[in-house]
């Protein structure tokens, strides 16, 4: 364990066996990092390769030339397959709505649970977080029969309405985490000059809450993107479905070779992995505000 | 409760508007507050009512028939499998992933060259979906028919070839205990083997951030303090360090096993409960009576049962939580 421990002051000419472990440390480090590549790999190399070149003995092998054969097919369909383009643009058509809304509620929410606390506020607010845990099995049957009285069912509005639904928890709690940190004295502040609950929204807490904006906004974006068993009911019709349905149906499909399947699977994870890419920072923020601890 | 309550001697009015203003603040939470009523309570209050009626067909019955289909679930084969997968699949995933990320975050906060490099290769998969995950892996863990393929076929190649295995295809059970009055073999279904190996490379990124974060709240005179005694780096590690991460670890093993628990997605892309239900969980189960078959009673009772187990976790967590924070304020 001694290998993995930091050097507390670098020396100049360090003993042997500090380097030597350093290095062990790099050589464990660089190889986990390689199986964590390994999907990854496997995805590229696959689908960049054209039909000819398809072979299951030279699956691990990298593609002679790139061919974006495969994503024309994952994209557009065609002998058998299901292009994912209409899906795309289904999931994009529901993230998006669905983000934006879910930003705006929690962020209302926050600032209420945080700066206008009332009696039984608390417990309102363990009882909203409870929501973010429940296994979605155990409402799906009242939901789908909801959905389809007032019309929503086999929709996109369906499935942004579910998913802004149970985003409230998770979107208030980091709202209010984040709220809780403006001193309440601006606030009071705001109160003795005659602001209003709304003015003190805007004129104070709205002008601070880009970061906490952001990382609402990436979570929902990614959770909803990635989500799968709301999509897969409420979107029973083959248009509505979202890319990550799209996805499990081209992978049981028989007609679909690999390297269709590979490509389409970078198709849906591309628009995740880029906020991750450029945004990563604050997608740590909201992954461990789902702890609790914010 | 640190109510906003400013101004000692504020005149009548400014009270009557502070009054309107709580009112507003109320009223603008209200939305919410009744979606998740509904959404949430009402819904699962009304699935645990159609888990105690006779809804077991397409067509639509309400009328109450108690505890029958929990009873029937117990004493079947396939629910008793599942719940037999869900438990070797929620210890074997919770424990890799906890050691495994804890390694990972003590390694990146060993103040390496490239630390957010190697930090970020280590979270990625957690901004993917589960169905890109399983898509991949399954193809990873085919072994192929009559020639070696996916996981096996690389085995081969660097010489490993003796690790091969018949993963997500393989039917048997490990050590393939007996016991009396159970319908299933008990331990290890050797095909969940594999969606465990996926399910870690897609979450132990997650134990390492909760972990990094935990050790970076460590402050740095205590562990300065320690070496200074003539602490050892494995003494600092383990008398210091890990105690100190214990508030981390526990958050970290309930989003774990609340996560486990939940399972549908990774299954279902993976193996689709397969082989002969090796891999199936009641969330999968819950999905096939209730879209395949129609037995919405059935269902929700699988559902139920689902419900339970997770809260019997996550409620005490809440409840902790909100102690902890008032304690805080």
């Amino acid at each position: 364990m001694s290998a993995i421990s930091p050097a507390a002051h670098p020396v100049h000419g360090k003993p042997l066996r500090q380097r030597l472990s350093r290095a062990l440390l790099y050589a464990v480090m660089i190889a986990l990092a390689l199986w964590f590549l390994l999907p990854v790999y496997l995805l590229l190399i696959t689908a960049f390769k054209d039909f000819s070149e398809v072979s299951l003995s030279r699956m691990w092998d990298l593609p002679t030339r790139l061919s974006l054969e495969s994503f024309d097919r994952a994209w557009n369909g065609g002998q058998g397959t299901t292009g994912m383009r209409g899906s795309f643009l289904n999931s994009v058509l529901v993230v998006v709505p669905a983000t934006v809304i879910s930003c705006l509620l929690g962020s209302m929410n926050g600032y209420v649970l945080s700066k206008w606390k009332f009696r039984g506020s608390e417990t309102l607010f363990t009882l909203i977080l409870f929501g973010m845990f429940i296994p979605y099995q155990s409402i799906l049957v009242p939901l789908v029969m909801v959905l389809s009285a007032i019309g929503l069912y086999a929709s996109l509005p369906g499935l942004i309405l579910t998913h802004v639904v149970y985003g409230i928890p998770i979107t208030t709690l980091i709202f209010r985490n984040y709220y809780a940190n403006v001193p309440t004295e601006l606030v009071e502040a705001g109160q003795i000059d005659g602001a209003g609950f709304f003015s003190i929204y805007r004129r104070i807490l709205l002008p601070l809450s880009a970061p906490g904006f952001v990382v609402v906004a990436i979570w929902q974006f990614t959770s909803i993107w990635n989500e799968f068993l709301f999509g897969l009911i409420i979107t029973n019709d083959p248009r509505l479905r979202p890319v990550t349905v799209a996805l499990q149906n081209m992978s049981g499909s028989q007609f679909t070779q690999w390297n269709v399947q590979m490509a389409g699977a970078l198709i849906v994870a591309v628009p995740t992995l880029l906020v991750y890419i450029f945004l990563g920072r604050y997608f740590l923020r909201g992954l461990l505000a789902g702890s609790l601890k914010g | 409760m640190a109510i906003a309550r400013p101004a000692l001697a504020a005149p009548v009015v400014r009270r009557r508007v502070l009054h309107r203003d709580r009112l507003i603040a109320v009223f603008m939470l209200l939305p919410s507050i009744i979606a998740i009523a509904v959404f949430v309570y009402g819904f699962i209050a009304y699935t645990a009512y159609v888990s105690m009626s006779n809804y077991t067909t397409a067509r639509i019955d309400l009328s109450f028939v108690g505890l029958d289909h929990y009873v029937r679930l117990f004493g079947e084969r396939r629910f008793q499998e599942n719940i037999r997968n869900l438990v070797v699949f929620t210890l074997m995933f919770l424990a890799v992933c906890l050691v495994f990320g804890l390694v990972l975050a003590l390694m990146v906060d060993a103040r390496v060259k490239g630390e957010s490099l190697f930090r970020s290769i280590y979270l990625f998969p957690m901004a993917i979906s589960f169905i890109v995950t399983g898509v991949a892996w399954r193809w990873l863990f085919t072994p192929g028919d009559l020639e070696p393929t996916g996981i096996n076929l690389l085995l081969e190649r660097i010489g490993l070839g003796f690790l091969k295995a018949r993963w997500i295809t393989d039917t048997s059970v490990w050590p393939n205990l007996e016991v009396p009055g159970l319908k299933v073999r008990l331990m290890v279904p050797l095909a969940i083997v594999p969606v465990v190996i996926a399910a870690v490379w897609q979450m132990s990124g997650f134990a390492m951030a909760m972990f990094l974060a935990g050790l970076r709240s460590i402050p740095e005179e205590i562990k300065e303090a320690a070496r200074v005694d003539g602490c050892s780096e494995w003494q600092l590690l383990r008398y210091i360090v890990l105690p100190m991460l214990r508030p981390v670890t526990l958050s970290a093993i309930v989003v774990l096993t609340h996560v486990s628990l939940k399972t549908f997605d990774l299954i279902m892309t993976m193996t689709g409960g397969g082989p002969g239900n090796k891999t199936e969980l009641p969330s999968l189960y819950m999905y096939e009576l209730r879209f395949s078959q129609f037995n919405t009673a059935q269902a929700a009772a699988v559902a139920m049962i689902l419900l339970i187990l997770v809260s019997l976790l996550t409620v005490p967590y809440l409840l902790y939580n909100r102690r902890a924070q008032s304690v805080e304020q």
